[in-house]
């Protein structure tokens, strides 16, 4: 273990708002680190206390237990103007006053730089996000998409140790998105800067980072690199709201078999008390049409996607299946075919 | 179709226009005119006088028994006494109406509209009977007093009958003036702002000067109207608490109507009282202008 402190350390941390019987908890005994330039997300359902943790990190709310340090000191007794961290607001808060131009310079006014050094970097800054032609504009004068990315020059300006972006992205078309995605990657990985980045985009948060913590109602459900999380997922919840995957209800029967609601029994779930309920969930492109696959299934629909297509199947108990295949297979509607659930692709949730 | 809508316009200003043209125009035309007139032995002013612009020349010059003018500073330094005056009221509404305000948007919902209640109250009572209060707080063997004296170790200070006590008084009729426009705009105001400019690295002080006061300014303008034009009339405050010795425009004006039957004078001195709000209220306009446009 090298001994460099982590650029953000959430140990233990609750936050619970308003008092007595309207009390709710939004932070449950949250523990994190996060390394120095990594590239960190918090992902998870709306109102799963992502941006409530933030906050924290950036000191607009107190902690109500547990401590938070960043680059190895605790900053819990620190106001947000003495923490060195910048936030990309999910509402942006925009100075409505001040220019574009004016906005990003803000805090590089604020630390005494020599006003042609603030105008270079706030230009850079105003040109990293392509709104270099609007500097001279009122927010209230730009679409939602503009303010967000003048938010995202704004924090980016004066090059923070930790950057904590709530949605940085979540106002842009797709095409300025998946750009702005790039950018933003590159830029994290040139300046150096660690990055916690909060979405609700599964996609964005598996193609940008380093590690994700995949959150719901105040937890961190797993803690790991997009593969791991895809791939492995500790958590039904986690399996579910990570891209497609397909839950199938089961009741183990003895050693390693569990025999599916459907009626087919495969071999998994060995760790698993016999007449145990179990959900088996598999990924639609680990599936696999085989003459003679376990489980038998209708077709009920076919999309064609050029690389790929996606068949929507019904089991033999109703119960739908999703099944990604190479694009060449193209079974007719109403058809029946076979599946085979390779072992290795399946993971057992306890119900 | 082009033609009517002109002619719409002025049915539905024309209401307003005339009311304006009635209760403020026609006013403002006597008095101008009274204020050209000689003053009159039994209501105040001959009306059969020649008008002249001698009521204005006697703010500045008075004629000798030989006839020739001499400069006469009097009336000039009540006018400046009465703007410094005004000013200052003013300034220090502003330095405590800012983070009183502050303070009332920051209560919960429910004590908010008790503490606007309070800010209220005292329109409830008559301007007169809240000096006369004054007179009594800031009295010589008053606690108030009493307390000051001890505390103050330079000699013993009096409380009433001077500027201070003018200045004490005219902060304490007019601030509500100043409160209210300000809470208005933080009422509205999106704390999320503020709490980017921390995010930023802008101490309270800074986020104070570079978000909350630029965007309080429409709330400090009129609360500085507001303030400033009552408190440059005003001539209760300075001749109760002022204790006649310090004579404000206001005084100087109420005494031409009254004690000295000058209607003319009194005229003249309202329209130059007049004629310096404007200046104020377009030296306003004019920098709301420029600083709109500067940035
Ligand atoms: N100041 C507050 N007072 C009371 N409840 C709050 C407060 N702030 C947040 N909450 C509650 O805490 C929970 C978590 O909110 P948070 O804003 O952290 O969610 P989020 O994960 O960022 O969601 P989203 O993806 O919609 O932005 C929500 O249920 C919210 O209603
Ligand atoms: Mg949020």
């Amino acid at each position: 273990m090298n001994s460099a402190p982590s650029a953000i350390a959430v140990r233990s941390v609750s936050k619970s708002f308003g008092r007595g019987d309207a009390m709710v908890r939004v932070l449950s005994d949250v523990s994190v680190e996060i390394g120095v330039r990594e590239f960190f997300t918090l992902l998870g359902p709306s109102g799963c206390g992502k941006t409530t943790l933030l906050r924290l990190i950036a000191g607009f709310e107190e902690l109500d237990s547990g401590d938070i340090l960043i680059d190895g000191v605790r900053v819990d007794h620190l106001p947000p103007f003495r923490r060195p961290v910048n936030t990309v607001f999910q509402s942006y808060a925009l100075f409505p006053h001040l220019t574009v131009a004016q906005n990003v310079a803000f805090a590089l006014e604020l630390q005494d730089l020599p006003r042609a050094e603030v105008r270079r970097r706030a230009g850079e800054a105003l040109e990293m996000v392509r709104m270099g032609a609007l500097a001279a504009r009122k927010p209230a004068e730009l679409s939602g998409g503009q303010q967000q990315r003048v938010a995202l020059a704004r924090a980016l300006a004066p090059r923070p140790k930790v950057l904590l972006l709530d949605e940085p992205l979540s106002a842009l078309d797709l095409k300025l998105r998946k750009e702005m995605q790039i950018e933003l990657k590159q830029l994290q990985a040139e300046a150096g800067i660690t990055f916690v980045f909060v979405t609700h985009d599964q996609e964005e948060a598996l193609t940008l980072s380093d590690r994700i913590a995949v959150m719901q109602g105040g937890r961190i459900l797993q803690l790991g690199t997009p593969r791991e999380i895809y791939e492995r997922p500790a958590h039904r919840f986690v399996a579910d709201f990570i891209g497609e995957i397909n839950l199938l209800e089961g009741q183990v029967s003895g050693h390693g078999k569990v025999r599916l609601d459907c009626g087919a029994e495969i071999s998994a779930g060995a760790g698993q008390a016999a007449g145990a309920r179990v959900t088996v969930a598999i990924r639609p492109e680990r599936a696999r049409l085989v003459r003679g696959g376990v489980l038998q299934a209708e077709v009920t629909h076919v999309a064609y996607l050029g690389t790929a297509t996606i068949m929507q199947l019904r089991l033999a108990d109703g119960g739908p299946f999703l099944l990604r295949a190479a694009a060449d297979d193209l079974p007719a509607i109403g058809g029946r075919v076979q599946v085979d659930l390779p072992s290795d692709a399946l993971q057992v949730f306890a119900a | 179709m082009s033609g009517t809508a002109p002619l719409r316009r002025a049915g539905l200003v024309g209401p307003a226009l005339v009311t304006v043209l009635v209760l403020v125009g026609v006013p403002l035309c006597i008095m101008v005119w009274v204020s050209l007139l000689g003053r009159g032995t039994t209501i105040g002013v001959d009306w059969q006088s020649v008008p002249s612009l001698a009521n204005y020349a006697r703010l500045i010059w008075e004629e000798d028994f030989d006839g020739t003018l001499l400069f006469n500073p009097t009336y000039l330094s009540i006018l400046w006494r009465s703007v410094w005056q005004a000013a200052a009221t003013t300034a220090i509404c502003v330095l405590v109406g800012l983070p009183v305000a502050l303070w009332m948007a920051s209560l919960p919902r429910g004590l908010r509209n008790v503490v606007i209640l309070l800010v209220t109250i005292p329109f409830w009572t008559n301007l007169l009977v809240r000096n006369y209060a004054w007179l009594i707080i800031l009295r010589e063997d008053g606690a108030v007093s009493w307390a000051v004296n001890a505390l103050w170790p330079f000699g013993p200070v009096q409380l009433l009958y001077n500027d201070t006590a003018i200045l004490i008084g005219l902060v304490y009729s007019f601030l509500p003036f100043m409160i209210l426009p300000l809470y208005a705009v933080f009422e509205k105001f999106d704390w999320r702002l503020l709490e980017a400019a921390y995010d930023l690295g802008a101490n309270r002080w800074r986020a104070l000067r570079r978000v909350i006061i630029p965007l309080a300014m429409p709330g400090i303008i009129a609360g500085s109207m507001l303030v400033f034009i009552p408190s440059l009339g005003s001539f209760v405050t300075a001749a109760l608490l002022g204790g006649g010795k310090s004579m404000m425009m206001g005084n100087l004006i109420q005494m031409q109507f009254g004690q000295s039957r000058n209607w003319p004078f009194g005229a003249a001195i309202s329209v130059v009282l007049l004629a310096l709000m404007m200046l104020v209220l377009m030296g306003i306009a004019l920098w709301k202008k420029r600083a709109e446009q500067s940035t």
